[in-house]
């Protein structure tokens, strides 16, 4: 029979170790968003050149709103691509 | 009065002095407008993500200026529009944030100033709770006496 303290090692000890999203602008002050330099947002954008998700980037609305206002700005002065293959 | 910045890629093929002159010409457009000129970004020639006009590469300008409002649009959007020499343009209107950043990339403070600023958050919130977040993630735990903590802020 298995204790309730075999059961903590029954399971991948790695789930609940993640760490926590946080929103990059907020935590480190950042208030305006330059469309005019692609490498920042290259790392909002998959390699693709599809703008990531909240979900996965954890930006605040706020932020990801500006973000892709930027990414749509880049894209128009072709900084960065609308649409490629490995971009990264 | 409000600030806007404009950006234009100008034909790679021309002469020096012909993407020169045509930098110029719209610099001084916006000066008999009435607008305020306060900086010309010369970003250089740059390769386009994709082709305009079967172009690959383009020479990026950005003229930051101020106007009363915004009715010099109309005219200069359209001068651009019809030149043949600009491949892309872009007017934005900034708000002070953008005023801001601008200044600040100028003054050369981006990246560094970011730098500083995630630096000087740690530092409030090590003072605040005793521990920097970097303390934190690092595997020596917050029992480190406080002499130890702040010989690790001198080398930061």
């Amino acid at each position: 029979m298995a204790s309730r303290d075999d059961i903590k090692f029954l399971s991948n000890p790695k789930i609940g170790g993640r760490k926590k999203k946080y929103c990059r602008f907020k935590r480190y002050g950042i208030k305006h968003i330059d469309y005019k330099d692609p490498d920042f947002l290259l790392t909002f954008v998959n390699e693709q050149g599809k703008i990531l998700p909240r979900r996965i980037t954890g930006n605040s609305l706020k932020y990801q709103r500006k973000i892709s206002t930027a990414i749509k700005r880049a894209r128009h002065l072709a900084m960065l691509p609308y649409l490629t293959d490995l971009l990264k | 009065m409000r600030n806007y910045e404009t950006t234009f890629i100008v034909d790679p093929v021309l002469s020096t002095e012909d993407i020169k002159s045509t930098a110029q010409t719209y610099v001084d457009k916006l000066r008999k407008e009435g607008c305020e000129i306060v900086f010309v970004d010369e970003m250089g020639l740059r390769t386009l993500a994709y082709d305009i006009n079967k172009r690959s590469n383009g020479i990026y300008y950005s003229i930051e200026h101020t106007s009363a409002n915004g009715a010099f649009i109309r005219d200069f959007e359209l001068a651009l529009r019809r030149d043949e020499r600009i491949l892309r343009f872009l007017t934005i209107a900034l708000d002070k944030y953008g005023v801001q950043y601008n200044a600040d990339k100028r003054a050369g403070k981006i990246g560094k100033a970011k730098r500083q600023k995630q630096e000087k958050a740690a530092k409030t919130e090590a003072s605040a709770h005793g521990i920097s977040r970097k303390k934190a993630d690092s595997p020596s735990l917050s029992g480190v006496p406080s002499g130890d903590a702040e010989s690790f802020k001198e080398e930061e």
